[in-house]
């Protein structure tokens, strides 16, 4: 029983007419196509009108909309058609590929076109590829099982329909026979048993899944009308009109056709003087010209990433919970770059997919595989990484199966796919290519997760260059000199007759010092008059000289839980602690995760070996903070932000030993990692081992630095404690670990001195008495490795593809879950398509040039259909994201395989395609239409005209920019921050505020605009830009009341009708005439006609009086936004102006593709 | 035969170009939302006499008011007593109770998985005695209007995907939310306001995302519209500076008249469809500061929320606005209010976080059951998960913390269709597992659509091949707590 078909239910009185709008209106076609009813319509009520075994809705007054009833599939349209269905008889409405335009079946019923959909979407569930599901062991997705015999008898016997076992089921009235089942949720609508009767009736001729079949070389049709043939498009296109009795439309006007073909090519408008000059341009060749320039420019790469950036689902945060930052713009700008330099798109695709592993492979190669890191990143705190791992990877299989081959590859997940022939084995087949980097499930919450590289720009390349060449160039200098100063040094030993007390350490970059030569006379603050005579409780000064703006000395210091013993210690006198007291030394030593530091002090423990040496962290158990600690004799550095998912921690090997004097050096680099921080003991480096390894927010604290307390309390002595904030050297730990001072090393017998002694009293020397030369050099040497530092810190980072050095062996997943292991398999492609091309690795780089082989039947196809969605709003398969047996079959198949093998056969040249596609007649088509072209043909997708379509976000935001002037065209570089409403991050987010950008930052191209995945810009979202956290490769187009909102009030759109509006005034002359007609041809591309001056005139003298009558209104508009106005303008004109380019900026013409 | 020309319903949803064409066609037309839900091979959708459309069977309510507590509360301190593990307090949690499973990485390499027992009382209360703890004293007073699930249990372990998961029946993003669904399914039931209203509340704690009252693969006319308490309710809603209304209504006028010459020329129905926009844009203007001054209320309303309500941005101000928004008939508005994730100090995290809540969460649904709206509109409480018997922490005699806790936790609902005064689901003793009635994330779903009138199975959306439900392939209708 076919229920509800064209069932409608709606009281059509006064509770209707309650009925309100939805918020916002899709555009129109489609949302025409959630209309998916038939309407019955009675006179006051709609009811179902069931006939035998089909419910038909009538229609009375002789029109009916339908679509396909695909269930909610809201992406079809309506089909209009002239039909008067009356009971008991059944008429449909043709749709063939999405178009509706006939009354009839097709003459000839094709399996791919007609029956495969049919059958995929009705029966594929229970008898498709699933294995699991499936029932009776049927398969209708293979031909062997479609013309089998069961129960005796054929399950399709071509021509003999009442004789095929498929018709009786899907016709029997036998509810316990009839297919599919009641207690499905799937019906078969009168049309498709028609088709499916006279597929048969046909000779049920079969053929294989479109899309499999690689595409061929296809002749282009000779048209009926050669004249409107411009290139072979129109050839394909033409054909198929004149079979629907349509023709095409005009040619579009000069003035119509430059602005469409610069905003599809540049996503700008053009500029009056281009409109000009392709206007008064005789030759024959006027447009082609235009094309050429417009792919020349650097603005060209811009639009075409946007694109391409969607589908990479590329952003500048991390995506998941805080939704941290990442840097990943060298990858946005690699996109642009390639674009614009028209690399070839098996390139393209390779250096994506595996450029890392190309021989020899450039940064710029590498920084190509963040394609696939761009996916989200999780770093909330006590995820189970193991499965956000599982997540990553699915991401990639899922984004490069949609983006290259047009495949809804993760439906195999969990189970086989229903749908297309993907087993579950197949799916962790392709997963293992991607499952073999070297990455942890749990991102880091902050910047990029490994692994990522260095990816300088040009410029920053050769400011890298050049610093790391004066660097160079002074240590060779230096090193020339070592012979010399050895000389000197064996010179001045035999004659030096230094102090008995002279020393020397590293004293670069220390910010606290503590001898522990001074008692500590305070205990702890008990009152405010106590802190009052606190005292400087160390009096010497330090050994050595000490950075200019930093004195080292603890001065803050207290005693707590008992006083400190001074003892004699390592140099001078130490302090002694039992394990019940410690010193609290104030706020110094605040160190956060990025920060480098160096803790190197002198340490004699007790028998215990335990308990904090030195920490700022809440003393108590599994407190937050940084320390340095004893375990067992084992030193410790603990960063922490929450025990224990959030914190690093390593340890030594090796022991200290009891009741003895040793120092301990500890650095940390500012990496985040365990492998930036060493330990030395007695100057030389410690094996490490990793306990904890996952620090992802910072560890600063509050509390103050402490000496011998931190999470435990230490027994022994401490001396000369040193804290420097940056990461000593292994030479430096040499240095400091060597307690003997200068008289006490030149004492030694040269040939007894250790390597510390060696390098300290060389150090000493070069410092104190080598000469002011070698002072200069030292010290240039020490500023230009700091300047290299410094410049290589700024220097950004890309997330890129690596492949571990074992590979990880992958698992079928059971239902998908990433803790239920099943079978290994190995990488490996679905068995539907092609093998590896021959000589092609089984890994990565394999599969990244299988993408592109011609053999595959894919990724061509797939390429030129998103192509041409860009310029006609919707693909030549309009599940451009699906290219499987769900997707809709193609409305010009033979269209787009030509374009395919074309695109192969220029050696992947998207500039040409491009090219091609906008040289057609079928493009340059004027797109003005009529209601009966409209109700035949909804969509366009016969293309009797040419596409109308409304701009992009990114295009509505860029075109208000570039026609008031304000844009600012610069290629590339870190992500700005345009206008955007206060506390829109804080109040939903985190803490972190939206820094707006000033000055040029506020005026960038949208490509530009930081992308933050969990609160994306407003502006863009309103126009139905993609949110990024997830591949889009398709985008839908809304009609919204937040759109005129936005359009209306936002600062970006009305500071930009101030500068379309001084420029009327600058360069429109005296008339406001002519002063609209300015601002009509910059921002529409042609003049005002008559009646649209008329209005805008008559508007423009209702503004100017409402303005002059309210000067401070004029005063406040015009100051409206971060840029200034022109003072020499009269405010009232300039407020009246502006409401005048505002209104020619919402224009429908405006926001929309002609 | 003759025709009766009748009004569309939901005639925004059409361009209006393309209704002008309808209409003179002499045309009846449904709703996205009704051509949605009636995947009409299967639905049996009837006709109603009613403001309800489109459903597949009678609906008991019009609405939902989701009060999201995001963070997750803990149902130990509030809602399921466990007085049996007081004498338990500090010893181990049994591994038999355990049983493996796994917990989040914050606390899964703890040493000790200590019993915290609550530190609040439990009373009965009402003529039902449902226990509710001494935190929730205004909450309490309603307890006869309550439906609490005891038992409710969730797939993800992890904020960002559980809650993702409760707004869109999926952790990763992508998916629609629960009232992107509604909008898509039912379409609006107003003129000038969405259908779709979100608002938060709460500083710090969890953040949130624009995806859970986003549309996720539904074209984006279904996402929630965010109302904010800052600056404009609604994003770019007022006028730009020294532009007055008057200077509007010429420069809309003019706008239409121009778009109207173009359609002329080119007939295409989406310029009409914008012109339609911009005039409801305009009606926005008014509408929604209407919506959000609340002047208008009267002095014992702000006694019954508390004076909160008078503070844009406050939990309380939203809940009123919340009932000003049932009134207008928006069809699912969601709440949110942040920082219930209580790792450690639950005790005193916990107390604010009710204080902040309690009272204009009853308020609210005593407010609306005095309006009669009750009777149409579902109130949901409730967070993402629960958190562990186990303390996260130290654990002192007056201080604790909890981890989360996805196996069983408590929500409540009330209003049209749900039995109140009920206590539905039991844990086990140690409020670690349920013991019966489970009720799955996707069952709440199904049981909230089903309210609604729609069956979770047939309201679907076809994307990348499939058909997409927001229960996806699960969701069990919980009968025994309708009423």
């Amino acid at each position: 029983m076919l229920a509800g078909f064209g069932v409608f239910a709606e009281n059509m009185g006064p509770a209707a007419a309650n009925a309100g709008p939805a918020w916002g209106c899709r555009k129109s076609r489609l949302v025409s196509g959630i209309l998916r009813n038939v309407i019955g319509a009675g006179a006051d009520t709609s009811d179902s009108v069931r006939g035998d075994g089909a419910a038909i809705g009538i229609v009375r007054s002789g029109i009916m909309l339908w679509t396909r009833l695909m269930g909610g599939d809201v992406m079809r349209s309506a089909r209009p058609a002239s039909m008067l269905l009356s009971l008991g008889s059944v008429f449909w409405t043709y749709c063939a590929a999405g178009v509706c335009f006939a009354d009839d079946l097709p003459a000839v019923v094709e399996f791919n076109r007609d029956i495969r959909p049919i059958l995929s979407d009705t029966c594929y569930q229970c008898h498709g590829p699933d294995s699991t599901q499936r029932k009776a062991e049927l398969r209708l997705d293979l031909q062997k099982h479609l013309y089998d015999v069961r129960d005796n008898q054929r399950l399709v016997l071509p021509r003999r329909p009442e004789d095929s076992l498929l018709w009786q089921r899907v016709t029997s009235r036998d509810p316990d026979e009839r297919m599919p089942p009641a207690d499905s949720d799937r019906r078969l609508k009168p049309r498709d048993l028609a088709l499916i009767r006279k597929w048969i009736a046909q000779g049920a001729v079969w053929q294989p899944h479109w899309s499999f079949v690689p595409p061929r070389a296809v002749r282009v049709p000779r048209a009926a009308a050669p004249l409107r043939i411009r290139n072979p498009i129109d050839a394909f296109v033409l054909q198929r009109l004149t079979a629907s009795g349509l023709g095409p439309s005009p040619v579009a006007s000069r003035h119509t056709l430059i602005r469409r073909v610069t905003l599809d090519l540049t996503g700008l408008p053009p500029t009056p003087e281009e409109v000009d000059r392709f206007l008064a341009d005789p030759a024959p060749n006027a447009y082609e010209k235009v094309v050429d320039r417009l792919l020349r420019s650097p603005r060209y790469g811009e639009k075409m990433a946007v694109h391409w950036l969607d589908a990479a689902r590329y952003a500048d945060t991390s995506g998941y919970q805080n939704d941290g930052p990442r840097s990943m713009w060298r990858w946005r700008d690699w996109v642009i770059e390639a674009f614009n330099a028209n690399m070839s798109f098996d390139q393209f695709t390779i250096e994506q997919i595996a450029g890392d592993m190309l021989p020899g492979a450039t940064m710029s190669q590498s920084l190509a595989t963040g394609f696939n890191r761009n996916h989200r990143g999780n770093a909330e705190g006590g995820i189970v990484p193991e499965e956000f791992a599982v997540e990553y990877v699915i991401d990639r299989v899922e984004t490069t199966a949609g983006v290259w081959l047009g495949l809804t590859m993760g439906c195999a997940r969990c189970h086989e796919h229903k749908f297309d022939p993907i087993s579950q084995r197949e799916f962790y087949q392709f997963y293992s290519y991607f499952n073999n980097v070297p990455e942890s499930g749990r991102a880091i919450k902050e910047g990029n997760s490994p692994p990522f590289i260095k990816v300088p720009t040009n410029a920053q390349q050769q400011r890298l260059n050049v610093l790391r060449g004066d660097l160079l160039r002074s240590q060779q200098a230096y090193a020339d000199r070592q012979d010399a100063l050895q000389r000197s040094l064996q010179q001045w030993e035999s004659a030096a007759g230094v102090d008995a007390e002279t020393d020397w350490t590293v004293d670069d970059g220390l910010t606290v010092y503590l001898p522990g030569d001074h008692r500590v006379e305070h205990g702890p603050p008990v009152e405010a008059s106590a802190d009052a005579d606190r005292q400087t409780t160390a009096g010497a000064a330090p050994k050595n000289q000490t950075p200019a703006d930093v004195d080292p000395l603890v001065t803050d210091i207290h005693w707590a839980g008992g006083k400190v013993d001074c003892v004699p210690g390592k140099l001078g006198d130490a302090y002694e602690f039992t394990g019940q007291q410690h010193l609290e030394l104030g706020d110094a030593a605040h160190f956060g995760y990025f920060d480098q530091f160096s803790i190197s002090l002198w340490v004699r423990p007790t028998a215990s070996r335990q308990g904090t040496l030195v920490s700022r962290m809440e003393p108590i158990d599994r407190g937050a903070g940084y320390n340095v600690h004893l375990r067992d004799g084992h030193i410790q550095l603990n960063l922490v932000k929450r025990w224990l998912d959030d914190s690093l921690r390593v340890e030594t090997v090796d022991r200290l030993l009891p009741d003895r004097w040793q120092h301990v050096l500890v650095t940390y680099d500012g990496s985040r990692v365990a492998a930036g921080i060493r330990i030395y003991l007695n100057g030389s480096a410690q094996r490490l081992h990793v306990n904890l390894d996952a620090i992802n927010q910072t560890f600063t604290s509050d509390e103050p630095l402490r000496l011998a307390t931190g999470n435990s309390r230490f027994s022994g002595r401490i001396d000369e404690l040193r804290i420097y904030d940056r990461t000593l050297s292994a030479d430096e730990a040499l240095l400091i670990a060597t307690p003997q001072n200068i008289a006490k090393i030149l004492a030694i017998r040269q040939p007894r001195r250790t390597a510390g002694q060696r390098h300290k009293l060389r150090e000493f020397f070069e410092h104190t008495h080598a000469g002011d030369d070698v002072a200069r050099l030292r010290s240039r040497i020490i500023a230009q490795h700091r300047a290299l530092a410094a410049y290589d810190e700024s220097v950004p980072t890309a997330m890129v593809m690596r492949e571990r050095k074992t590979p990880r062996q992958t698992h079928i997943l059971i239902r998908g879950q990433y803790d239920q292991p099943g079978e290994p398999v190995a990488s490996g492609l679905p068995d539907v398509l092609p093998g590896l091309p021959v000589g092609a690795p089984n890994n990565r780089l394999g599969l990244a040039r299988w993408l592109v082989m011609h053999g595959n039947p894919l990724t061509a196809r797939v390429i030129v259909n998103r192509v041409w969605q860009m310029y006609f709003g919707v693909g030549i398969v309009e599940t451009a994201e699906d290219f499987g047996s769900q997707g809709t079959p193609p409305s010009h198949p033979q269209l787009l395989d030509w374009l395919a093998v074309e695109l192969m056969r220029t050696g992947w040249d998207l500039k040409a395609l491009h090219k091609l596609i906008v040289m057609s007649g079928t493009y340059r088509q004027s797109s003005a239409t009529n209601p009966s072209l409209v109700e035949r043909d909804p969509d366009n997708r016969l293309l009797a005209r040419g596409p109308r379509i409304r701009l992009s976000a990114e295009e509505i935001r860029d075109q208000a920019l570039a026609v008031a002037g304000l844009l600012i065209e610069q290629l590339g570089g870190p992500s700005v921050r345009p206008y955007q409403p206060e506390g829109l991050w804080q109040e939903i987010a985190s803490d972190k505020e939206y820094n707006q950008s000033t000055g040029r930052g506020l005026y960038r191209r949208s490509v530009y605009t930081y992308w933050k995945r969990t609160v994306a810009p407003p502006v863009m979202m309103n126009f139905d830009a993609a949110g990024r956290e997830t591949c889009t490769v398709r985008r839908s187009t809304t009609n919204t009341p937040l759109q005129a909102l936005t359009l209306l009030n936002d600062v970006t759109f009305v500071e930009a009708a101030r500068g379309l509006a001084q420029r009327m005034l600058a360069a429109g002359g005296r008339h406001p005439r002519d002063r609209i007609q300015k601002a009509f041809a910059l921002a529409i591309g042609r003049p005002a006609r008559p009646a649209e001056l008329q209005i805008l005139l008559a508007g423009y003298q209702n503004y100017l009086r409402a303005f002059r009558a309210a000067p401070d209104n004029a005063q406040r508009l015009i100051r409206f936004g971060a840029s200034l106005p022109d003072q020499r303008l009269n405010p009232a004109e300039l407020a009246a102006c502006i409401s005048v380019a505002s209104l020619i900026l919402n224009l429908d013409e405006a926001v929309t593709k002609e | 035969m003759e025709h009766k020309s009748v009004t569309i319903p939901q005639d925004f949803s059409l361009s209006s170009g393309r209704r002008m064409f309808l209409r003179q066609s002499g045309l009846t037309l449904g709703t996205a939302a009704l051509a949605s839900l009636s995947d009409p091979a299967t639905s049996s959708v009837h006709a109603e006499s009613g403001k309800h459309r489109l459903t597949h069977h009678t609906p008991r309510a019009k609405r939902i008011i989701y009060l999201f507590q995001s963070g997750a509360p803990s149902q130990l301190d509030l809602f399921d007593p466990k007085p049996g593990l007081q004498t338990l307090r500090n010893t181990e949690l049994p591994d038999s109770i355990r049983r493996g499973q796994r917990l989040t990485g914050m606390t899964s390499k703890q040493d000790r998985f200590p019993i915290a027992p609550s530190m609040f009382r439990f009373r009965p209360r009402g003529r039902s005695g449902m226990q509710i703890s001494d935190l929730l004293p205004q909450t309490a007073r309603i307890a006869d209007d309550l439906c609490l699930i005891r038992s409710m249990h969730t797939t993800a372990i992890n904020h960002d995907p559980a809650i993702t998961f409760f707004q869109t029946g999926a952790q990763l993003a992508g998916r629609p939310s629960v009232g992107a669904w509604l909008s898509y399914g039912l379409g609006s039931q107003n003129r000038d306001l969405p259908a779709f209203v979100a608002m938060v509340s709460g500083s710090g704690g969890q953040p949130l995302y624009d995806r859970l009252w986003g549309s996720g693969f539904l074209p984006t006319r279904y996402q929630g519209v965010k109302f904010r308490s800052v600056g404009d309710p609604v994003l770019f809603l007022s006028n730009p500076p020294g532009v007055s209304a008057a200077v509007r209504r010429r420069m809309l006028d003019d706008l239409a008249r121009l778009n109207q010459l173009k359609y002329d020329r080119v007939a295409d129905p989406e310029i009409t469809t914008r012109i339609a926009q911009y005039e409801l844009a305009a009606r926005m203007q008014t509408s929604v500061p209407e919506l959000t001054d609340v002047s208008d209320e009267p002095e014992h309303i702000f006694r019954l929320y508390g004076d909160d309500a008078r503070k844009p941005g406050t939990f309380a101000a939203n809940c009123l606005l919340a009932r000003r928004l049932a009134e207008r008939d928006v069809r699912f508005i969601q709440l949110f209010h942040r920082g219930w994730d209580q790792h450690t100090n639950l005790p005193t995290g916990i107390a604010k976080q009710c204080r902040d809540t309690d009272q204009a969460s009853a308020a609210l649904v005593q407010d609306l059951k005095q309006r009669g709206l009750l009777d149409d509109t579902i109130v949901v409480w409730g967070g993402e998960f629960g958190r562990t018997v186990y303390c996260q922490g130290r654990l002192t005699a007056d201080d604790y913390g909890r981890d989360h806790h996805p196996r069983c936790f408590s929500l409540w609902l009330t209003g049209g269709g749900i039995r109140g005064g009920m206590t539905y689901g039991v844990t086990d003793e140690f409020g670690y597992n349920i013991a019966e009635d489970p009720v799955h994330v996707h069952d709440l779903h199904a049981t909230l659509l089903h309210c609604l009138g729609i069956d979770h199975r047939k309201l679907t959306f076809k994307f990348q091949g499939r058909r997409y439900r927001l229960t996806d392939v699960h969701g069990t209708l919980i009968r025994d707590i309708l009423a």
